[in-house]
């Protein structure tokens, strides 16, 4: 589905006359690859390339070096650039500065209005968005009065309206209280689940990683660790170098292995944790 | 006290105005803005009085939300009428020092009072019962004609006016213009906890104390339009080629309705006025007979 080679992108400063007086290796040769329905979570400390990277995917930026594909078109391709827009959407981290209507549903119905799609076709597709996000009795409201959790859902619906096949969303929840993280959180895994979409999640919030089919670790443009949750975060000394956190049912497991508790690596979940320390007590 | 600004607000109600087409209501308004300059006679202004309370009622908009849109013009209103009383030249009915107000004053003060009043009333029924986007569609569909004019500039080059572009100006502005207003409460509360003071002082005191409140908004405004337009543009927005509408614009009878009715109306008040025109001419009539008389007479 997005397949990126040897991926290199240099933001550049220019002075007044238009020469680059500095540059900034953001992505430094990424290789990645994320098949069709996966759920990839991306992380990595503040600065470490992942918005960056995630901008590529929609072709918003261009990449300095190397090649991303996304369903086999080289984002390169300007004849494409519309095609890849609509198949791999994105969702932002502010939620206010990324809903263009004044009305719910019209918002929603922006994406496909660009496309051209027939009107009777984007209320249909209007509908069925909100439907999947659960914002459908919120349709006719301004977006001014949602809850942030809500506007994300909005946003996640504007780009579900234009039948994507594939959605990033960078730190959809950085700016939500639990509540909001949460229902976003799980629109997203049932979209995942029941439409097949393949998301790539950037977030910085360790629990929302957990469920990911695979998990990338970005430092300084580089992705260092790739594996399932389970593999990443059995690696606990190696996330605390590249600064950063573990869900914190891990880092418990963590301590008390460190203390002599005979626990297994990798245990994301309270649940796993309670678990396996019943059946330690069990054995004892 | 900035939340009062009305401009472009939506009050949602279920109500024949709500429904109507936006090219309608702006024609309507237009004309409707017209008729208060055509009308010169109180029973012009009466009629227009008339027209106005009719639509008020008929918009399903409560009164207060119309007059929450007069308040932010209070200062503009007194000051054109203070002018007019104290300016227009004609008998003089009360003098004090310089000052003095004559009969044309008053009359013209007071007929420029209500042609204001009457001319944002008239405009808040139509942002009130459109919604912006509606407002600017209809702008939009208003002035398609105009994108077929073009001025050359060199042999591939034509600059056509940016109709889309406008709109779609617009209706973000309008998007905005909440999200922006409590941006700046909200700055100007937390500058005020550290203790600046926006309430007192004369007027240049207080535009110095907004001076700390524009550079903070004006970045945020900024950084909230290259986001904005990040998000446009990947949701595939190139600009209004190829685009669809959602809803597009399309007469219903009741469009014509209201079209015929605003004619109507239109029609009438210039009828009277002209027929107080003709009225006043027929009275003044023997007078001007007696005139001609007379520059004859004076002849002979
Ligand atoms: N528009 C820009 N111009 C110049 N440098 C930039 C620009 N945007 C980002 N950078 C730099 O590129 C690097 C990667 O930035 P990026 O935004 O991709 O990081 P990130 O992983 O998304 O961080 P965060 O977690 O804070 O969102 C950073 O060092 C940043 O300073
Ligand atoms: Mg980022």
């Amino acid at each position: 589905m997005i397949r990126a080679e040897k991926l290199t992108f240099d933001y550049e400063k220019l002075d007044e006359t238009g020469q680059a007086v500095s540059m900034k290796r953001a992505v430094d040769g990424v290789d990645l690859e994320v098949r069709s329905g996966e759920f990839v979570a991306i992380l990595g400390h503040n600065g470490s390339g992942k918005s960056t990277l995630a901008k590529h995917i929609n072709a918003i930026l261009l990449p300095t070096e190397g090649t991303l594909w996304v369903d086999g078109m080289d984002t390169k391709d300007e004849n494409r650039l519309w095609d890849i827009r609509q198949d791999a959407g994105m969702v932002f981290q502010n939620p206010d500065n990324q809903i263009i209507g004044t009305v719910v549903e019209e918002d929603v119905g922006f994406g496909p209005e660009n496309l051209g799609v027939p009107t009777d076709e984007i209320w249909r597709r209007v509908e069925e968005s909100l439907q999947a996000v659960g914002m459908l009795k919120y349709r006719k409201h301004s977006p001014n009065r949602l809850s942030g959790g809500q506007k994300q859902r909005v946003a996640i619906a504007g780009v579900m309206a234009m039948h994507p096949r594939c959605i990033v969303l960078d730190e959809p929840t950085a700016m939500l209280d639990p509540h909001g993280r949460r229902s976003v959180i799980r629109t997203v895994q049932k979209l995942n689940k029941e439409e097949q979409i393949t998301v790539i999640l950037i977030t910085h919030y360790m629990e929302e990683v957990i469920e990911a089919d695979r998990v990338f670790v970005m430092d300084d443009g580089k992705v260092v660790m790739q594996g399932t949750p389970k593999e990443i975060f059995s690696q606990v000394d190696r996330l605390k170098e590249l600064r950063l956190d573990v869900p914190q049912a891990t880092l418990v497991a963590y301590e008390l292995q460190k203390r002599g508790f005979p626990l297994p690596d990798g245990i994301l979940s309270n649940e796993e944790l309670v678990e396996e320390l019943c059946r330690l007590k069990s054995k004892m | 006290m900035i939340r009062d600004i009305t401009l472009g607000q939506y009050y949602p109600a279920k109500s024949i105005l709500h429904e109507l087409d936006p090219r309608v209501k702006l024609a309507a308004t237009m004309i409707f803005v017209i008729s208060l300059f055509v009308a010169r006679s109180p029973v012009g202004y009466g009629l227009a009085t008339i027209f106005l309370v009719l639509v008020i009622r008929m918009s399903k908009v409560p009164f207060r939300f119309m007059t929450k849109g007069l308040k932010s013009i209070i200062m503009l209103l007194m000051i054109t009428v203070a002018f007019n009383l104290f300016l227009v030249d004609g008998n003089t009915l009360w003098r004090l020092g310089f000052l003095r107000i004559t009969d044309k004053g008053v009359q013209t003060a007071v007929m420029v009072g209500i042609r204001l009043i009457y001319l944002i009333l008239g405009s808040s029924v139509m942002t009130l019962t459109t919604t912006p986007n509606d407002l600017t569609d209809g702008l939009e569909k208003a002035m398609e004609p105009l994108k077929k004019f073009y001025i050359p500039l060199g042999p591939l080059k034509k600059f056509r006016i940016p109709v889309h572009d406008m709109a779609m100006i617009m209706s973000i502005a309008l998007r905005f213009i909440p999200i922006l207003l409590e941006e700046t409460d909200k700055i100007m509360k937390a500058q005020m906890a550290r203790g600046a003071d926006f309430e007192s002082g004369n007027l240049i005191q207080k535009a110095k104390a907004m001076v700390p409140l524009l550079a903070p908004l004006f970045l945020s405004a900024f950084r909230r339009a290259m986001d904005l337009a990040l998000a446009m543009e990947a949701r595939c927005y190139r600009g209004g080629e190829g685009r669809t509408k959602m809803k597009p614009l399309k007469y219903e009878s009741r469009d014509r309705t209201a079209y015929g009715v605003i004619l109507g109306y239109f029609l009438i008040v210039t009828a009277i006025e002209r027929g107080v025109q003709i009225y006043g001419w027929i009275v003044a009539l023997p007078g001007r007979w007696m005139a001609v008389y007379q520059w004859i007479l004076s002849f002979l």
